[in-house]
């Protein structure tokens, strides 16, 4: 795609509205549509446009492969974790009221964190090794 | 015949076609293309259902992730689909799953049904309240005034309340399959790009710098 200006340009303009979209998304899910699953597959599909457009390598020097490799379990830990917390605070698993004041709240927000930290580690890593694939071949 | 019915119809009829098309192309390149057709116009119809949180979810995911990571398998394997002999059982088969399909639908409430069990039920109304009532939130904390249960979330987008709050063990086993699935992938596709570059070795030395996932 090295010559494909048209396209890297558009692309540069782009990504930088998309990741902030993802983010909005992530923390306006209380107030309007959209949540942790939504904002994560926004996130990755700007990763995603920059590894298309960039190239593979480009992208893995953005975001390392460890990194969302570890993101991947991260998420689900982080999930889990706010139920377990919930507990010792003397609750059920994930009764966000034991979390204290404006428990419901916070414990929502932390639960979608780890639901975003999931998904889009999750699609940027099968998007990674497709690629990776690909150039093997 | 209200515009709204029009949109309704007309959106229909745009995936039923495109479904036809789907199930008719012998190139895979043009299916994929149109699977994320068929993605944004489920996101548009969803829209007009008032459901834009899974008209969301249905155009990052189906118009967005899944096409792109369809292509990247058509990368990898033959983008023409090998003729196949049509046979009378495959007919059959389809035929009746279909009409099974279609026989449950009946017992669905039909569409715009004011009196569907989605509306009527005395759960509905309880987590509408406990969602919806941000102003009632220190009451029904001091006095437990609230008729439901004395819940309240106090978070306006009730699908988020459902999801997060009232079904977070749901919501937690879906995180727990996307997880599976990454895994799967990570391990089937990592596995096959170690041995790739040398068949002739049988036993090939862990590669270490694989980062703190493993």
């Amino acid at each position: 795609m090295k010559n494909h200006v048209i396209l890297r340009f558009v692309t540069k303009l782009l990504i930088p509205h998309i990741l902030l979209y993802a983010f909005y998304v992530q923390w306006h899910g209380d107030f309007g549509p959209g949540g942790g699953f939504q904002a994560g597959v926004i996130f990755a599909a700007a990763i995603v446009l920059y590894g298309l457009i960039f190239g593979l390598q480009a992208a893995e020097r953005a975001i390392r492969p460890g990194l969302v490799q570890s993101g991947v379990a991260l998420g689900l830990l982080l999930y889990i974790g706010v139920g377990i917390a919930s507990m010792l605070l003397g609750g059920e698993f994930l009764d966000y009221d034991a979390l204290g004041h404006d428990g419901q709240h916070h414990g929502i927000l932390l639960v979608e964190t780890g639901v975003f930290i999931t998904v889009a580690s999750v699609m940027i890593t099968v998007f990674y090794s497709f690629a990776e694939l690909i150039r093997r071949q | 015949m209200s515009g709204e019915q029009l949109i309704d119809i007309v959106l229909l009829t745009l995936l039923a076609s495109t479904a036809i098309a789907i199930a008719r192309l012998r190139n895979l390149l043009a299916t994929a293309m149109l699977t994320g057709i068929f993605s944004l116009l489920g996101a548009c119809w969803m829209l007009f259902l008032d459901a834009p949180d899974v008209a969301f979810t249905e155009a990052a995911v189906g118009a967005g992730m899944s096409t792109i990571l369809i292509l990247a398998t058509l990368c990898v394997v033959n983008a023409e689909e090998k003729p196949s002999r049509e046979s009378p059982i495959a007919l059959v088969a389809v035929l009746l799953t279909g009409g099974v399909l279609v026989y449950g639908t009946l017992d669905m409430p039909s569409y715009g049904d004011p009196d569907a069990p989605a509306t009527t039920s005395p759960i509905t109304r309880i987590y509408l309240d406990s969602a919806n009532a941000p102003s009632e939130q220190e009451e029904g904390h001091a006095a437990g005034s609230n008729p439901g249960d004395g819940f309240v979330v106090g978070i306006p987008n009730t699908v988020t309340t459902v999801l997060a709050s009232f079904r977070g063990y749901d919501t937690m086993g879906e995180t727990a399959v996307i997880f599976t699935a990454g895994l799967g992938v990570l391990m089937v596709l990592a596995g096959a790009r170690h041995r790739r570059p040398d068949p002739s070795m049988e036993i090939e030395p862990e590669p270490v710098d694989e980062g703190p996932g493993k």
